[in-house]
């Protein structure tokens, strides 16, 4: 008796479904949704750091300085949103704004708020924001004097001073730290798969559920977070490489 | 917000669950830090690398994949192998083990970095110094090295306890009955999950100012005799 003919992919998937631990050829054929639910991911934690940090570097200028009126307030929000969990932030944004009647009679409510997408962009925005403002108010207090007073001796208002001395050296300062918050981010991004996103691992959850499964879909997404981390802390590098130059010792 | 005063037992059941949990993750991450460190100390090529892929695989993994990887495959990887060994009978892997289990797991790879860096930071001299005075490796650390390391361990190990106690709240997505999955219940039932959820942040952020106060007090017992500026 002989085999029948079968081509290289059906073996494949034959070894997959019979002799494989892991199915990997039912991976291969969602494969695209997984690379959709990257992109979401991608997307998120992309556009909530970008608002996150522009909010975060005037309230932190405003916590640097301890500007009266304004340092209180801003303090409160950082220390809310820092020391609770985003999962629960996240719920309050989008299952507790419903409960009340004026949200959902506001112009707002079709939009904006009885979106899970959108829900999820505000929550984390102001979730990095807080972290952010915070290690950028560190970064600019601990700019050398020496290079404040520079600026004053040659005139500079103290507007401009802020915007071509003390912000730029404490971005360089807050680099480091500022590749840790956007992993974090990209951690904390699993939250979507909570309010019905399909994120890489909310695809990974979907999958298991469909094909009843118990890790295919989990490690895929593992594999997917790991690829997504590397290349960021790559990009960082070469960011630090052009921005910390000087701070190198030098090469012989 | 009367609702959440009459859910008030429930709610304190659940923040149990969820100090137990951090308490338990705190544990078994503080010993897996133990073991990292010493592992990456160690001048045996092996365990370096061994320490430094546990390290790299948590950095660029989320917890929350990890805990459901442990939670509905790491069951079913237990108990084949279980069937197949012989070894043990059916065991199941509740959201308590799984949560205690992943977050330890998570964690232990932050705290690797924590005290390797403390253990790091002592002047090898005063461990020569202590050599040199004949004692013995268990005196030296009990002496030089631990009362140090802990000092020098405190400020990321604070970071670390409270990047933990937010992280438990993942623990409600597969289910464990804890102060979220409690809150968002009975906010559901009584239609007021805004109330519930806030009073959730809430409890969270006591719970955090609480650990800040008791690291502190640790702080300065363990920089007794430091200079300060």
């Amino acid at each position: 008796m002989t085999e029948p003919e079968r081509t290289f992919w059906e073996y494949l998937v034959h070894v997959s479904e019979n002799n494989s631990p892991l199915d990997f050829m039912l991976v291969v054929d969602h494969i695209d949704k997984f690379l959709y639910g990257s992109l979401l991911t991608l997307e998120i934690t992309a556009l909530s750091l970008l608002i996150g940090g522009v909010v975060a570097v005037p309230l932190a200028v405003v916590r640097a300085y301890r500007l009266r009126w304004f340092n209180g307030p801003i303090w409160a929000f950082t220390y809310f949103f820092r020391g609770t969990p985003l999962l629960v932030q996240t719920y309050l944004i989008y299952y507790g704004l419903a409960q009340f009647e004026f949200v959902r009679d506001s112009f707002l409510w079709r939009p904006i708020l009885s979106s899970a997408w959108w829900c999820a962009l505000i929550t984390f925005s102001l979730n990095t924001a807080g972290y952010t403002t915070e290690f950028l108010r560190g970064a600019i207090e601990n700019t050398p004097h020496g290079e404040v007073e520079a600026g004053r001796a040659c005139g500079m208002s103290p507007l401009k001073l802020m915007w071509r001395i003390v912000l730029p050296s404490a971005f360089r300062r807050a680099l480091p730290a500022y590749s840790n918050e956007v992993i974090f981010m990209l951690h904390s991004s699993v939250v979507l798969s909570t309010i019905t996103l399909q994120d890489i691992l909310g695809v990974g959850r979907w999958l298991n559920g469909r094909y009843y499964l118990a890790y295919e879909g989990f490690i895929t997404a593992m594999l997917f977070y790991r690829v997504l981390v590397f290349f960021i802390s790559r990009c960082f590098r070469i960011w630090e490489k052009f921005w910390l130059g000087h701070l190198r010792p030098r090469e012989e | 917000m009367e609702s959440v005063w009459e859910y008030r037992a429930l709610l304190l059941s659940g923040t149990l669950v969820t100090v137990q949990l951090a308490i338990g993750s705190l544990l078994l991450s503080v010993l897996l830090g133990f073991a990292g460190a010493s592992a990456k100390l160690a001048r045996n090529p092996v365990s370096q690398r061994l320490a430094n892929a546990y390290t790299t695989l948590v950095r660029g993994v989320p917890d929350l994949v990890l805990m459901m990887l442990l939670f509905y495959g790491g069951q079913q990887v237990f108990n084949d192998l279980g069937s197949v060994t012989g070894l043990w009978d059916y065991i199941e892997i509740n959201q308590f083990t799984a949560g205690v289990g992943s977050i330890g797991f998570v964690f232990g790879a932050y705290m690797t970095e924590t005290f390797r860096g403390a253990i790091l930071a002592i002047p090898r001299g005063q461990i020569e110094a202590g050599i040199s005075c004949g004692m013995t490796p268990l005196t030296i650390f009990r002496r030089i090295t631990w009362p140090q390391m802990v000092r020098h361990a405190l400020p990321s190990f604070t970071n670390n306890w409270l990047v933990l106690i937010k992280a438990t709240a993942l623990v409600s997505v597969i289910g464990l009955h804890d102060l979220v999955w409690n809150a968002s219940t009975a906010g559901r039932s009584v239609r007021e999950p805004f109330a519930f959820m806030f009073a959730v942040l809430v409890i969270y952020l006591v719970l955090t100012a609480f650990s800040d106060v008791g690291l502190r007090w640790l702080d300065r017992r363990y920089s007794a005799g430091v200079r300060q500026d």
